[in-house]
């Protein structure tokens, strides 16, 4: 659910940047050009959006870290480590 | 802003024009820029053109004005630099006579000047070689005296025979001058020879460099006088003085004759100077007065000249009470050339207006397309690789974005996307100032600010994609990973790695770019590469998708209605059914298979994609273990055997159904048919031999099939590239700024800034210049060859009207 959240969210998004975008940016929003730009912006900046957060979507293998490393993450991103 | 989906409409248009007003009219249609004559007379040599004799005049007026030029720059004199708002328009008839007589008068005074200059510096120089010889003789006679006095000593005055050798010897003579001191040695050993050792020859350099007479530079000279006897032994003396180019003065023996000279000649050199001064006053006012306008009659007689040139393009008609010319112009300035003939009509008074008809013809008109200096950049980059048909889809309009995108698919970092668009922002608010900058290298950067600045700012995003900051990585949503660990695993000596498990340690997905925690990880570059190989294929196989899509564009424009079937059908099918199915399996990859399931979806079992299309290609097979499944989904099997099926039967689609459709129409309809009206694209298709038409179209097809599974290979270079870049960044970091972090105190602190500075240089030198410019020219190899050879044809020739301001940039750039 979550998933299918976000991307709606940014297809809403990009559809919004190739609607608007022409209207915001000029007052000729008609213009082939800058219709044509907005449109191909949105398109390309979607497409690798959603190839990188489906590629992190199922991840087949996790990161390898080392204890150093652990232990900074530990106490720098708030994720501490169970005692045991 | 124009429309660049394709090239303008172009019409052949004739211009009937009265001569009185021709000048004029041209001279408008110069401004504008919107005619590209042609000319009518390319038979007719240049000297028997109608108007040969005008342009020698302005060839004339060039020559005056170069010569004024000339003198300028030899008196440092600055020209103004004229604002384009100040550029004066074409002369008109009248004005031209003033400007002619302006500038032979001009012309003739700076001559006039210059040879009486030269004159009078000769004179000048004369007499200062005079002064010279005179004062510098003083020590010579003194000392001659002296020797005379001791001859006379040592005779008996009682013997009578010494007394004619007396006499003689007291009529020693002598010669003063002055010559080169680098000739003056070999001067002096031929007065030996000539004389055989008979002759006194003292010599004074003169203090600093003086003008060589010949050659106007400075040179170094030297006072000479020879003492000798007998009148003979003089003349030999005055002809090798003549032969070495030596100045001979008169000089007085006596030496109150020779203070009254020296008096004489600084009185005359006074007068001289002042003379010259008055000269060069005048000299100085003269060009200064002339610099003022010399821009201005610059730019006029160039543009004469250039009005006479086309006007010989021009023909008279039969009854010769008009001129008829032909040239291109845009559909859309149709209406501004027509206005411009009837302003210059009603200002050159002709009773008969000036007007231009629209001739209708089989030739392929030249390919203009409308840029400004946002898109003019990227137009240069597509048409570097050829002109675009008449008409022809523009790929330029589609490269405003791909071309930067793709640039910082694999420049993708934060932090150098940000240099560049620094750097592009300036370039773009000083763009007024920095413009007339003629440097070249900063030319090709300044023409290309705006494609600088749009790669700048994808590299911004992709650079938050990549989650890429100089080789740092961004936590601003939260790691999707936790650690499950208790702190007796993680503080295990035994274990140095530990390696979290996607099944219970992934909380949600990042959601916007790659999880920071991957920038930490040691197998990074593993994932990094699966996911950038796959995202390469897919921008790659879409980009030529959309590339192969443009050709119906052009197959519809040119009515080529059949093409549509047999050549982009079985194009796209061929490529959608193999590789586009690649694409799909990737996705289908990353959706369906995950950690928290055991069995066929687990990663354990997830297959490699390039092995299952290889497979499916050559219907190959490979064992896998339980539980794990060979094929994604049931069924997968099939529906591979079918795209391959129809793949294949593509090929000889392709390769057999244009010549098949053009062999059965030619004999359906007898006679080959007539042209098209348009002219463009494949004309040559319809007259050509079969024999030709089929090994044209296999050749095609060939090149078709390989280069579908070259190119989507070669899209693979986006990976490459990111790469690259990515470990290159994190190699600066580690081994040169991450140095000035091991050291405490103040040490540690002055380090720092040292690394600091040798980092920066090398990010900029290295990793934004030199691997900016290799991905700008990989993305320009994928536009140009993987994407553009799916529809271009690019065999068009430039639209290059006669404009004024054209003619005078060149000139600029000489």
């Amino acid at each position: 659910m979550e998933v299918f959240l976000t991307i709606v969210f940014f297809t809403i998004f990009w559809a919004a940047v190739a609607k608007y975008g022409p209207i915001l940016f000029t007052k000729q929003p008609h213009d082939d050009l800058v219709r044509c730009i907005f449109l191909l912006t949105a398109v390309v900046c979607w497409l690798f959006w959603l190839c990188c957060y489906l590629a992190q979507l199922n991840p087949l293998l996790g990161p390898k870290l080392n204890g150093n490393t652990i232990r900074i993450i530990a106490s720098s991103w708030g994720n501490p480590i169970k005692e045991g | 802003m124009g429309d660049m989906f394709r090239s303008e409409k172009m019409a052949l248009c004739q211009l009937f024009i009265q001569p009185e007003a021709a000048y004029a009219s041209i001279a408008e249609l110069g401004e504008k820029g919107c005619v590209q004559f042609r000319d009518l007379n390319e038979e007719v040599s240049a000297f028997q053109r109608k108007y040969v004799n005008e342009v020698r005049r302005c060839d004339d007026m060039e020559r005056r004005l170069r010569y004024v030029e000339s003198e300028m720059k030899k008196d440092e004199v600055k020209l103004p630099v004229l604002r384009p708002e100040e550029e004066p328009i074409a002369p008109n008839p009248r004005e031209i006579v003033d400007l002619e007589a302006q500038l032979e008068k001009t012309d003739n005074e700076l001559r006039e000047m210059s040879a009486n200059g030269a004159s009078l510096d000769a004179n000048f120089r004369h007499m200062q070689e005079l002064k010279y010889v005179l004062e510098n003789t003083e020590g010579f006679f003194s000392d001659q005296e002296v020797i005379n006095l001791d001859v006379n000593r040592k005779l008996d005055p009682e013997d009578p025979a010494n007394l004619p050798g007396a006499a003689q010897r007291g009529q020693l003579a002598f010669v003063a001058g002055v010559i080169k001191l680098e000739r003056f040695f070999s001067f002096e050993r031929m007065l030996w020879r000539i004389s055989r050792g008979n002759i006194f020859l003292r010599r004074a350099d003169i203090d600093g460099l003086v003008a060589d007479e010949e050659t106007g530079r400075p040179v170094l000279k030297t006072v000479f006088v020879a003492f000798f006897q007998g009148e003979q032994l003089k003349q030999r003396i005055k002809k090798v003085c003549t032969g070495y180019h030596a100045a001979v003065y008169p000089c007085p023996s006596s030496h109150a004759e020779r203070k009254e000279m020296i008096k004489d000649v600084n009185v005359r050199l006074e007068d001289l100077k002042l003379v010259l001064s008055q000269s060069a006053d005048h000299r100085s006012r003269v060009l200064n007065s002339a610099s003022k306008h010399l821009p201005r009659w610059s730019i006029m007689v160039r543009k004469m000249k250039a009005i006479y040139h086309i006007l010989n393009f021009f023909n008279p008609d039969v009854t010769g009470k008009c001129l008829i010319g032909e040239g291109w112009v845009p559909t859309n300035d149709i209406s501004t050339v027509q206005d411009a003939l009837a302003r210059a009509s009603k200002i050159s008074e002709s009773s008969i207006p000036a007007f231009m008809n629209v001739i209708e013809t089989n030739e392929m008109p030249p390919t203009y397309t409308r840029t400004n200096k946002f898109t003019n950049g990227f137009q240069n980059l597509v048409d570097s690789y050829g002109m675009a048909s008449y008409r022809e889809v523009n790929p330029a309009l589609y490269a405003c974005i791909t071309f930067p995108f793709l640039f910082a698919v694999m420049f993708g970092d934060l932090g150098h996307g940000l240099i560049l668009l620094l750097f592009a922002s300036w370039l773009i608010i000083k763009e007024k100032q920095l413009s007339s900058i003629k440097e070249e290298i900063f030319n090709i950067f300044f023409g290309g600010r705006y494609i600088i600045f749009l790669m700048g700012i994808f590299s911004i995003y992709t650079g938050f994609i990549y989650n890429d900051v100089f080789s740092k990585s961004m936590n601003i949503f939260g790691s999707a990973w936790h650690m499950n660990y208790t702190r007796d695993v993680v503080e295990d000596e035994n274990l140095k790695y530990i390696t979290l498990r996607p099944n219970d340690t992934v909380y949600k997905t990042y959601p916007f770019g790659m999880d920071p925690i991957w920038q930490l990880a040691d197998n990074k570059i593993i994932f990094l590469n699966t996911f950038k190989m796959k995202l390469s294929i897919i921008v790659g196989v879409i980009h030529m998708i959309f590339g192969v899509s443009m050709s119906v564009v052009n197959f519809a424009y040119y009515k080529k209605y059949a093409s549509i079937f047999l050549e982009f059908l079985p194009q796209v099918l061929f490529l959608l059914l193999l590789f586009g199915y690649m694409v799909f399996m990737m996705f289908f990859k990353w959706v369906v298979y995950n950690d928290t399931v055991e069995g066929p979806l687990s990663p354990a079992c997830a297959p490699s994609i390039l092995i299952l299309f290889i497979n499916m290609i050559l219907q190959g097979s490979q064992d896998t273990p339980e539980p794990c499944k060979e094929f994604m989904f049931d069924g997968q099997k099939s529906i591979q055997q079918v795209f391959v099926v129809v793949a294949i039967i593509c090929i000889p689609w392709m390769l057999l159904g244009k010549p098949l459709y053009i062999m059965i129409k030619r004999k359906t309809n007898g006679a080959p048919p007539p042209k098209p009206q348009s002219g463009g694209g494949e004309g040559h298709g319809e007259d050509d031999e079969m024999g030709e038409i089929f090994i044209h179209q296999a050749i095609h097809t060939i090149e078709y099939v390989l280069s579908t599974v070259s190119h989507t290979a070669s899209y693979l270079r986006l990976w490459a590239l990111s790469l690259a870049h990515a470990q290159l960044s994190e190699v600066l970091w580690n081994m040169v700024f991450s140095m000035g972090f091991k050291y405490d105190s103040y040490i540690g602190g002055i380090l720092i800034y040292v690394f600091f500075g040798a980092w920066a240089l090398l990010t900029v030198g290295i990793l934004v210049l030199i691997e900016g410019l290799s991905a700008f020219l990989h993305t320009l190899r994928l536009h140009w060859v993987e994407f553009m050879s799916k529809f271009y044809e690019g065999a068009g020739y430039a639209f290059e009207p006669f404009a004024f301001k054209t003619i005078l940039d060149v000139s600029e750039d000489d």
